[in-house]
């Protein structure tokens, strides 16, 4: 049989193709049928915190900060109730991250404030002496890319039913409805922020990579 | 044809893939260093404005690593061993050696556009899979380049029987084609919405569905880039330089066939004590313990081979390379498992720990091996003595100490993290804060740092010793049949 096999490429090839893929099917399948269903109340990020996922995706952020609070005391103590699936149906991609370098970030939202944040990321050791995170100061001179994150939010609402304007759930509406949404949103946390440029720049209309950054941040509860 | 008379064999785009090794090795290794260095004195981070942060260069790192250096070896050696396996020069065919050559230029596109792209932070986040849409796109396609090279050379071969390194080549190129496509399944938001970046997809899956794709794909990457491919490797080069037949036939079947059957389950180790389903997590824990049964099948099946011929470890260095790699892929694979218990892994898991065992299989298994296997292609490729033996043992001692001193450190790191972050004081309070568990490993960010150095110190000799073969070794006139010929 496997002499003969090794005669033969294309059944070889075959025959290594189903030894690789069966555990595929028997794994993962089951699980795309029931794994995906929001938790209630759980509901999809708006557009501006998308643009800040995004920023916190882009600078890597969870190549050190997890984002899965397993299920155990000492975890739950430090960074609250442990997570269930149905808290990562809106989550694409997922976040969960493989090391903690920095704490996990899951629960944040309930635990630091704007404030915190924004000094975290302009000079992380103010707030967290010894730290070794570097500082981000680049997030406070870029605009953080809306028109993007609009397209993201329109996109999943489209392909994969994600329940925006539903009823209690975030609004999308149009482009020019979701900008101004975004800017209301991104005007209450300007509101709480130090930085003179930040807040200049959004008084001429620009949102900074920071202000949707701590959107997204904030969202984490 | 007749036996003997040997086969004029084409090496241009194995020269190539050689070249591109050595150059991804420095850059990948670099930047490691580098990013090593940044843990242990966080200052290093402003080296170069938002583009040289940690994490802007640690997923450089890993994609500069698996699909700069060890992608560029493992087709580098395919184009050499491919050919001689199957007894057919890729000059006899016009079409094949076209394939070849845009094979290695598409290639190189591909990573010209990761490292731009990763620099300036355009990221999907999902790990070894960071790449956006159209540069995936692009990969696909370099990828069914090789695909053909490998069917097309099998399809006009003279030799029927297909040689074991042949087996792992063809289910590295099977299973990455599988695993990649369905990992990267993400729909392009521009061309859904009409606006925005052209460049900007959400992935296909959501949340627990979304991370149980990616470990499926994020561990057997390892399986098949780190594992398979570099077993391939072994399988041909070990005998051919020790002038030793394989231990057993049987075992390299059991071992071949048992890695493809349980390989793809131990993904689910990656997400014990997560949202995914218990069952899940128990299979992923317990397929990565049978999974030290094909391994060491492997590992033993070479270090037998040397059975009888140990003193070759004493005059050979490149024998020292490759029975160390086997020993390192020993050491891996049973270091693996241990992690993937469930007691053992809700301490390691997020700690440096994780970064220590990936190290000891990369540095020493995949590093060294790889190492090995252009030292042996060198005087055969180009016709020249390898440059020095005494420099080749110098790096084989440096190298060696750096990867001791990466894992050592990491170990223990990790288990201080993981002891730290659950430590209760006498009322069942935590007892540190996180940034305690911070502090308290800068010491081991240093040894682990210094030890990155060493290895890439070793990997410099390496380049050195290559490129003063190339260019002013002594020429030799018959190919050698075992042994590399070195000058001391």
């Amino acid at each position: 049989m496997f002499s003969w096999l090794e005669k033969n490429p294309f059944f070889f090839a075959v025959f290594v193709f189903i030894f690789i893929a069966y555990a595929g099917v028997v794994e993962i399948l089951p699980d795309f049928a029931d794994r995906a269903r929001p938790v209630e109340g759980k509901k999809p990020y708006t557009v501006l915190q998308l643009a800040g996922r995004q920023v916190y995706i882009n600078d890597s952020c969870n190549a050190c900060h997890s984002q899965l609070i397993r299920p155990f005391k000492s975890e739950t103590d430090r960074y609250g109730m442990y997570s269930i699936s149905g808290e990562y149906a809106y989550d694409r991609p997922f976040l969960w991250g493989s090391k903690r370098t920095g704490p996990d970030l899951w629960r944040v939202g309930n635990y630091r404030s704007t404030d915190w944040h924004e000094n975290h990321m302009k000079d992380p050791t103010s707030v967290v002496p010894g730290t070794i995170m570097p500082a981000y100061k680049h997030m406070f001179n870029k605009n953080a890319d809306i028109e993007t994150a609009y397209a993201e939010a329109f996109t999943i609402k489209k392909v994969f039913n994600v329940p925006y304007d539903a009823e209690n759930m975030p609004k999308l509406g149009s482009w020019d409805e979701a900008k101004a949404l975004a800017k209301e949103e991104a005007a209450a946390i300007v509101g709480q922020m130090k930085d003179q440029d930040v807040k200049d720049a959004f008084e001429r209309g620009e949102i900074r990579e920071i202000v949707a950054l701590i959107a997204y941040l904030n969202s984490l509860k | 044809m007749q036996p003997s008379n040997a086969l004029n064999y084409d090496y241009s785009v194995a020269k190539y893939f050689m070249f591109t090794t050595i150059i991804f090795g420095i850059v990948g290794m670099g930047i490691g260093t580098l990013i090593a260095f940044q843990m242990a004195y966080p200052d290093l981070n402003y080296l170069a404005g938002e583009y040289g942060t940690f994490s802007r260069l640690r997923p450089l790192h890993t994609n500069g690593v698996v699909y700069g250096f060890m992608l560029s070896g493992i087709f580098a050696t395919w184009y050499y061993i491919g050919q001689r396996v199957l007894k057919v020069s890729m000059s006899e065919s016009k079409f094949l050696m076209f394939i070849g050559k845009l094979h290695f230029w598409l290639y190189v596109l591909v990573i010209a556009l990761a490292v731009v792209s990763l620099f300036a932070g355009l990221s999907t986040s999902k790990e070894y899979a960071e790449l956006e849409w159209p540069i995936d796109l692009l990969v696909v396609v370099v990828w069914v380049l090789w695909g053909i090279s490998i069917f097309g050379l099998i399809g006009i071969r003279r030799e029927k029987t297909l040689y074991i390194s042949l087996w792992y080549y063809i289910a590295t190129f099977l299973g990455v084609a599988m695993l990649y496509l369905f990992n990267n399944m993400e729909v392009p938001t521009r061309l859904v919405s009409g606006m925005g970046s052209w460049l900007h997809s959400v992935s296909m899956y959501a949340g627990s569905n979304d991370a149980l794709v990616q470990w499926w794909w994020g561990h057997n990457a390892v399986a098949f880039v780190f594992t398979v491919a570099i077993i391939a490797q072994i399988y041909y080069f070990l005998p051919k330089e020790s002038g030793q037949p394989i231990f057993s036939y049987k075992l390299s079947l059991f071992s071949f066939w048992g890695l493809m059957f349980v390989y793809l389950w131990a993904g689910g180790h990656h997400l014990i004590y997560s949202t995914v389903p218990d069952w899940m997590q128990t299979m992923g824990s317990i397929f990565s313990i049978v999974l030290i049964l094909p391994s060491w099948g492997s590992a033993i099946n070479m270090l037998l081979t040397m059975k009888g011929e140990w003193g070759q470890l004493r005059e050979n260095p490149l024998i020292k390379f490759m029975v160390l790699a086997s020993t390192f892929y020993m050491f891996s694979t049973l270091e693996g498992p241990i992690l993937s218990i469930k007691s053992v892994n809700a301490l390691a898991h997020f700690t440096d720990w994780i970064p220590g065992h990936v190290h000891d299989g990369t540095l020493g298994w995949v590093g060294f091996m790889t190492m090995a296997a252009l030292y042996h292609m060198t005087p055969r490729v180009f016709k020249r003595e390898l440059y020095s033996k005494s420099l080749m043992e110098a790096q084989f001692w440096i190298q060696t100490t750096g990867i001791v001193l990466y894992f050592a450190s990491m170990w223990i790191a990790g288990i201080t993290q993981g002891m730290m972050w659950r430590a209760t004081d006498e009322y069942g309070n935590l007892a540190y804060s996180f940034i305690d568990t911070v502090t308290v490993l800068i010491p081991y960010y240093w040894i682990r740092a210094i030890g990155g150095l060493l290895y890439l110190v070793g990997f410099f000799m390496f380049t050195y010793n290559i490129l003063k073969s190339i260019s002013s070794s002594k020429p030799i006139d018959r190919e050698p049949v075992s042994a590399s010929p070195m000058a001391a």
